[in-house]
């Protein structure tokens, strides 16, 4: 019969587009195609249990398709009574055996990376970043600098970053797969992650535990930038003034109205600690409007007037007077021209 | 009363006994069309949140009701369809397995399916203002803040369905342990009786668990109680652990009993007993003692320091070797024997490559560092659908179609079984095989939208075209349920040349099972008797009178009764009103319980010489 035949075909069949598939993940999204020490060390383990197991999966079912292929029930042999066979000592005890040195063949070195992505010796003398996780967006404190960004999460290549990491509100939790394993971020206690990106770039961050509707749109970046542009960068975020005349006259009127609407209230410029809302000081900069759309001025008008139409269940929501299109125009333009460093993320790499 | 009068009952008495049996066939049989009845809705959901994954930033549903899809499909497919139809393949099968004429408690059995059947409504009730939407986890703080009642129905309707199946493994751990033939010994057990056995243990000890967290949620919900509440000084992540330590061992809860179901048809199938019994009893009580010591892998990303991670890992990978020792043994009973192909044994034989891969990747994500990367992802919900598809759906749906004609007296339709069948395996592999590598390529689960130009478009597009196959194999298996009971013949008393006692009994099976209870020899006894004796099972006992218990409506009322009291639970904040579900409910509850309490039942019995006129 073609039964177990169509099995094997659909099997092997999927296998191929699967592989095919997997060579195709996005670029800095991939936890497929690292480009940082956490995702490197993820993926040596994702691979060397791969190929025992897949080397376990061969086996059974070898077994299995001679098994069925040689044992099928034979015309005219009806009556046929196997042996009823009890047991064998032999073989339980080599399938026994053998799965145990596999998992302590795997085991090993699970444990050995588990303390050292763990390890937090070096803290102390890197940079250290508190990472605030809320509803639905990322604020980022550089310890001892006075910057404060959200969305954007700039860092030095091949350094270690420490990212200690609290929620406001619910469990998040802060994966950028092409640098790292992810970490809850809890309400309750601070958790440590490191992150050592090999390659300058701009990596995406994802909330990987269920917050809220809008926790598929809770996107982020970590951009990798040499360590002299990261320098310039902190530079120019430290020399930012938020009391600078914007240039543009609509701008100013923007920035009149950010105040007038009391968007100061939630909405940090400059390094205020204020985080009610997202830190707004290098809003022009971003590579995305609200994690996941195109960074255009029309968008930012959509947003402003109803947030709930792009992030349902957003804190922002019916938070503040409603606005006319030509205000939110003003304010767009004020937001959009808030850029205070050079470096961008187009200097990332790609 | 005899099987004659029970067949020309009109509908309303045909009711009326259906919700006062204390019969563990009709029981089993209730289970089963209300898990079947769950599994429709919860395979629903499953096509709504996959229609919803078509394409990139799809807006065919919003992304509050998506929250509230994947939370009522993961809760019902657990608690409302899986668990209840194991529930009823083990009450339709373990009591004739080892030569019992009921459960031990029969007017429990009763209470616990009716608990069962009122929860899961509650649950579902929640579908009119606003289903649960933190997730079947229900991780606080997201549970203890979400607005609306939708965790309030979630808390009170598992609270109800989990208490029904608390007294179901109560039950028939009570049954295994005292209600075996004469000579049934423990390790004559068939090993679907043995895995129920375990299972309940596993019941036992896991559901408190459960128990204790949903009171924590409900205080904190509903009365102000501040236990996952982090700026009053509790500690949300005290949930993660009570849950899981449920949860985990709720995972072998199900796919044990499935475990159970493969052993007999590989045996019957292949015409010869189960390679390595022994070796197979112990692996799954090995399976069923480190299930509870391995909660915490589900927690590796929390933040409880490497050490903890260490440990939780290695005991992970533990597990493998047990259920690779079932494995293969499964794999040698096939060995030499004279294997007949037919819908239950492709069903099984489908499990062992579906299951296999399951159980790789089970290693996989117990790779601690690794899982950093599995965790919460795509990979991870691959994972589960093919340990639960692959290993317990597949497991009860080759149950059904092997015991169908025991419980329903026909045999389904091998045509329409194979056509369910293939487009299934089919559907079901194409749903969820890509998903691994969707995981992997950065797609957490749980997402409402994903993003375009992410190269996750090809990946999901074929997952739910896999998702329709799926849908359209169960429909066919309905078909052909019907179908066989409208157009087959009623199937014969042992049609697979079975080997364990349930084959033993007449068909239609006699509401006191045995006249006589029979004289094990040994495992398999029924095919002891066939190869080695006359083909019947020996008497152990004369003809005598048979005791029987009453039905009683008492656990339809008492289920009834803490069902209205639940809405009076979930609304009491609300309105003053509610207090009056709140005591009348309770009332009806506590009433049930002192009628029962002071009303004596002393069952009756069957005449010695109403037994001889009915014979043959």
């Amino acid at each position: 019969m073609k039964g177990w035949m169509g099995k094997f075909k659909v099997l092997s069949l999927l296998s191929l587009v699967a592989l095919f598939l997997s060579a195709c993940g996005m670029e800095n999204l991939t936890a497929l195609d690292p480009k940082g020490y956490g995702a490197e060390k993820s993926l040596d383990l994702i691979i060397l249990p791969t190929v025992i197991m897949l080397f376990v999966l061969l086996i059974v079912m070898v077994i299995f398709t001679i098994a069925l292929v040689r044992f099928r029930k034979k015309k005219g042999q009806e009556d046929f009574v196997p042996k009823q066979v009890e047991g064998n000592k032999t073989l339980e005890t080599v399938w026994t055996v053998i799965p145990i040195i596999l998992i302590i063949i795997i085991a090993v070195p699970t444990i050995i990376y588990t303390f050292k992505l763990a390890d937090e010796t070096e803290a102390k003398d890197s940079l250290n970043v508190t990472v605030t996780g809320n509803q639905y967006w990322w604020h980022f404190n550089y310890e001892g600098q006075e910057i404060q960004t959200s969305q954007d999460l700039y860092i030095p290549v091949g350094q270690k970053v420490y990212l200690n990491m609290k929620s406001s509100d619910v469990i998040h939790s802060l994966w950028v797969p092409t640098l790292s394993g992810k970490m809850d971020v809890n309400p309750e206690n601070e958790n440590t992650l490191y992150i050592e990106a090999y390659e300058e770039g701009v990596y995406w961050g994802k909330c990987a535990e269920l917050c809220g509707p809008s926790h598929s749109l809770m996107d982020f970046k970590i951009v990798v930038v040499s360590q002299e542009e990261f320098d310039q960068w902190v530079a120019d975020l430290q020399n930012f003034d938020p009391e600078t005349q914007p240039e543009t006259q609509t701008a100013v009127d923007g920035r009149a109205l950010f105040e007038e609407n009391n968007c100061i209230a939630c909405h940090a410029v400059g390094s205020s600690p204020v985080q009610v809302g997202p830190n707004l000081t290098n809003f022009g900069e971003r590579s995305k409007l609200a994690g996941v759309e195109e960074m255009t001025k029309d968008k930012l008008i959509e947003w402003l007037l109803d947030p709930e139409s792009i992030k349902p269940g957003n804190n922002m929501t019916g938070k503040y007077p409603e606005l006319s299109e030509e205000d939110a125009a003003l304010i767009a333009d004020y937001l959009l021209q808030l850029k205070p460093s050079e470096i961008t993320t187009e200097d990332a790499g790609n | 009363m005899s099987i004659a009068t029970t067949q020309n009952k009109s509908f309303t008495a045909a009711l009326w006994d259906y919700l006062t049996t204390v019969d563990h066939k009709k029981i089993g049989k209730l289970y089963i069309y209300a898990g079947g009845f769950f599994f429709l809705l919860g395979g629903l959901e499953a096509l709504i949140i996959r229609i919803q994954l078509i394409q990139p930033e799809n807006n065919f549903i919003s992304a509050g009701l998506y929250n509230e899809m994947i939370t009522m499909h993961g809760t019902t497919m657990i608690f409302l369809a899986a668990m209840p139809l194991l529930l009823g393949l083990m009450n339709a099968v373990m009591p004739l397995q080892i030569g019992a004429r009921d459960v031990a408690f029969p007017f429990v059995n009763s209470l616990g399916f009716w608990l069962f059947l009122f929860g899961g409504i509650m649950l579902n009730v929640s579908w009119l203002t606003g289903a649960p939407d933190a997730g079947w986890t229900a991780y606080s703080p997201l549970s203890t803040q979400s607005p609306g009642h939708g965790v309030d129905y979630y808390v009170l309707g598992l609270q109800i369905s989990g208490a029904g199946t608390l007294m179901g493994g109560i039950n028939f751990l009570v049954t295994i342990v005292n209600m075996r033939a004469p000579g049934m010994t423990y390790m004559r057990m068939p090993l679907f009786t043995w895995t129920t056995f375990v299972v309940s243990v596993l019941i036992l000890f896991a559901f408190p668990a459960l128990t204790v967290g949903l009171f924590l949620l409900m205080f904190d919900r509903m009365f102000d109680a501040a236990f996952f509440d982090v700026t009053l000084g509790g500690n949300g992540i005290i949930w993660q652990h009570l849950f899981w330590i449920f949860g985990h061992p709720e995972v072998y809860i199900l796919i044990l009993p499935a475990f159970g179901v493969f052993s007999e048809i590989f045996a019957t199938f292949s015409k010869k007993r189960l390679f390595g019994y022994t070796a197979m009893v112990f692996a799954t009580i090995l399976i069923a003692f480190l299930g509870f010591m391995v909660w915490a892998h589900h927690m590796f990303t929390v933040g409880m320091g490497p050490v903890a991670n260490s440990i939780f890992a290695v005991a992970t990978m533990a597990i493998a070797v047990p259920t690779g020792i079932k494995i293969f043994n499964w794999l040698l009973t096939l060995w030499g024997g004279s294997i007949t192909i037919n819908s239950a044994m492709l069903w099984s034989l489908a499990f062992i490559p579906s299951f296999t891969i399951g159980g790789m990747t089970g290693v996989m994500l117990a790779t601690s560092v690794a899982d950093y990367q599995y965790h919460d992802s795509y990979f991870v919900v691959a994972h589960f659908h093919y340990v639960i598809v692959g290993g317990v759906v597949f497991g009860i749906l080759a149950g059904l179609h092997y015991w169908w004609p025991l419980i329903f007296r026909r045999v389904l339709n091998e045509k329409l079984g194979k056509l369910a069948f293939w487009t299934f395996f089919i559907g079901f592999h194409l749903t969820f095989f890509i998903q691994h590598f969707l995981g992997l390529m950065g797609m957490p689960r749980r997402y409402w939208v994903f993003l375009d130009e992410q190269g996750l478009d090809t990946g999901n597009l074929i997952s739910t075209i896999g998702a329709f196959f799926m849908a359209f194999g169960v429909i066919v298996f309905l078909i052909n349920a019907f179908y066989s009971w409208f157009k087959e013949e009623p199937s014969p008393q042992d049609p697979w040349g079975g080997r364990t006692l349930e084959w033993a009994v007449k068909s239609p099976t006699p509401y006191y099972n045995f006249k006589q209870l029979p004289l094990v020899r040994g495992l398999d006894p029924l095919w002891i008797e066939k190869t080695e004796g006359n083909g019947k099972m020996t008497p152990a006992e004369p003809v005598g009178d048979i005791h029987m218990p009453n039905g009683s409506i008492i656990p339809f009322i008492m289920s009834l009764g803490f069902f209205i009291a639940g809405f009076g639970f979930i609304y009491h904040n609300d309105t003053n009103l509610a207090y009056i579900l709140l005591f009348g409910g309770m009332a009806i509850a506590l009433g049930s319980m002192l009628a029962r309490s002071l009303k004596d039942d002393l069952g009756y019995h069957i005449s010695k010489e109403e037994l001889e006129r009915e014979a043959d």
